[in-house]
């Protein structure tokens, strides 16, 4: 009986988010060993090894899996897959496109973004945009998951000493190939990890106009998200978005700027600890699950918040 | 080249659903039921591609029950040219949906399909994958743009990181996110003319598919409620509670 985590990485080092998905592994029965497939990513598979609760590294070099496609990396975990009960992944856009390609393979029906283990087969997820919380039980002998990160703690980096195995890699199958990516350079905290999160909406009424929530952000070491509505307007790039399709957040305070508060959105940050809600319709539905809400213009609102809490800083 | 978009018929997105008070599902009686808006987005793709004289026909697929066919008329109204549905009572999940679909793949033999890379109601960002898994097709998930090539398909992808561009061989499963396009209101014309347009009625045994749920959703309960708070009067308010009374200052 053993557990399979899909680690995710850029080559240099482990995604926190593998991590969370670690820690819901631990909660199954088994060893838990990580699957680290990637291009001279002998770093991420010494940093894979310490990890508090892994048992073992599975360490797979290939040009092709330097910046891994769907295919190769569902193709190489149904070659390991053969000694494991589950096989894991964060529900990161990485994970979603990888496992249910694997889990076709295996003809296992997949449990996506679990958000609580309540036994070995039965799981916990929401479904319709987390109005609905599912107790979902899995009939088959192979459970294919992805876990959402928000919902389970990141186990320790430091403290494991796993044992390293070399393992085999498939051969690429020429179906597809990796052009290029266009990152969005942020100098802030990871959306995903961050404490605090200054989110801004349709009110922001421009990209422009962000600059003030870069303000507020970076006085607080916060990062930087946004509604469906800013992003399809084109105020910020689609890695910012927060909401049931986008990046779900669970930070310590969230402040939510000139959002309204559909139940995508909602359905996206409604697990945070305290949320701030700055609108100038006092209706708006997101005020309905702030903690503190500002009722006015947001123009004026933040860059006073900015101030404030500079002050309170100095 | 003929494009296959797959449709699915869910609770509208603007419907906030209840848990029924005995936790067996959610109560979706007389509520507004939709096309997945992901799969709006899909069709309308698929459309564009035909009017740019990329694709020479488009094909609607709706799996489900007998009102799935509503949709299928949106997809027809828009502009696809005909319609499948395969008829079921089965609560059908993504893996099974992806065996129906490769089914009505082999018969169809499209060099693409289309479809939202997510349907609103199960939430589960599966059925495009393990569609092109069973296919042996590459896939090109949560694509935000989409240009046809020799024999190929350039796509840019929404990832968490920012945006990243494949290419993928025809033919091949692609999957739609919010950015590909927006889709079109279908006219009072076009919706007349989608009702003369065929719906070709099959079966899961039909396609020799075992459709039966491999995951039993034993119980449904409401998340945990937030507790609306207190609106504060100033922004010295906010930041005083911030601080002393919420301590995450």
């Amino acid at each position: 009986m053993a557990v399979l985590v899909l680690a995710q990485h850029d080559n240099a080092s482990l995604a926190k988010a593998t991590l969370h998905a670690v820690t819901a592994a631990s909660q199954l029965p088994g060893d838990v060993h990580l699957l680290v497939a990637g291009e001279s990513c002998g770093a991420v598979a010494e940093a894979a090894a310490k990890v508090a609760g892994v048992a073992r590294v599975l360490h797979v070099e290939h040009p092709a899996y330097g910046a891994p496609l769907a295919e190769d990396m569902a193709s190489l975990l149904v070659s390991v897959a053969g000694e494991y009960d589950y096989v894991l992944a964060a529900a990161t856009t990485f994970g979603k496109n990888v496992l249910p390609r694997a889990a076709a393979l295996l003809d296992t029906a997949q449990l996506s973004e679990i958000v609580a283990v309540e036994a070995p087969d039965t799981f916990k997820r929401y479904v319709y945009a987390g109005n609905a919380l599912a107790t979902v039980k899995s009939a088959d002998a192979k459970r294919v998951i992805t876990v959402r990160t928000t919902a389970f703690e990141a186990a320790a980096a430091e403290g494991g000493s796993a044992e390293v195995t070399t393992v085999q890699a498939v051969e690429p199958q020429d179906l597809a190939s990796f052009v290029g990516r266009e990152v969005s350079e942020q100098a802030r905290p990871d959306l995903g990890s961050a404490r605090v999160i200054v989110s801004g909406g349709r009110g922001l009424g421009s990209g422009e106009n962000f600059k003030i929530l870069e303000e507020l952000a970076d006085t607080v070491g916060a990062a930087v998200g946004a509604s469906r509505a800013a992003v399809d307007a084109g105020f910020v790039p689609n890695d910012y978005q927060v909401g049931q399709t986008g990046k779900i957040v669970a930070p310590e305070l969230y402040i939510a700027v000139g959002i309204s508060g559909a139940i995508q959105h909602l359905a996206g940050m409604k697990d945070s600890k305290v949320i701030v809600a700055i609108n100038k319709d006092e209706e708006a539905p997101i005020f309905q699950v702030a903690d503190y809400g500002l009722v006015g213009d947001l123009f004026k609102i933040v860059p006073e918040l900015t101030d404030e809490l500079k002050r309170s800083k100095a | 080249m003929k494009v296959l978009v797959p449709v699915k018929r869910v609770v509208d997105y603007n419907v906030k659903v209840r848990v029924k008070a005995d936790g067996s599902g959610v109560d979706i009686a007389n509520v507004k039921m939709s096309m997945n808006p992901f799969d709006e987005i899909a069709t309308e793709e698929a459309i564009r591609l035909k009017e740019a004289g990329k694709a020479t026909e488009v094909i609607a697929v709706s799996l489900g029950e007998t009102k799935c066919q509503e949709t299928l008329r949106t997809a027809l109204a828009m502009g696809a040219d005909r319609a499948i549905h395969v008829e079921t009572g089965v609560e059908l999940q993504p893996l099974a949906v992806a065996k129906l679909l490769k089914a009505v793949v082999e018969r169809e033999t499209p060099d693409l399909v289309l479809l939202g890379k997510q349907a609103i109601d199960d939430d589960s960002n599966q059925t495009a994958q393990m569609l092109a898994a069973l296919l042996g097709w590459p896939q090109a998930t949560f694509a935000s743009k989409l240009e046809l090539e020799d024999g190929a398909a350039l796509v840019a992808r929404e990832v968490d990181e920012g945006l990243e561009q494949i290419r993928v061989k025809l033919p091949a499963v692609v999957s739609t996110d919010l950015r590909l396009n927006e889709p079109r209101y279908a006219s009072l014309p076009n919706i007349m003319k989608a009702k003369r347009k065929p719906i070709e009625a099959l079966k899961p045994e039909d396609l020799g598919v075992d459709v039966a749920p491999r995951l039993d959703y034993l119980r449904f309960e409401e998340p945990p409620k937030r507790q609306a708070g207190v609106k504060v009067g100033s922004v010295a308010e906010l930041v005083a509670k911030l601080r002393d009374e919420a301590g995450v200052l």
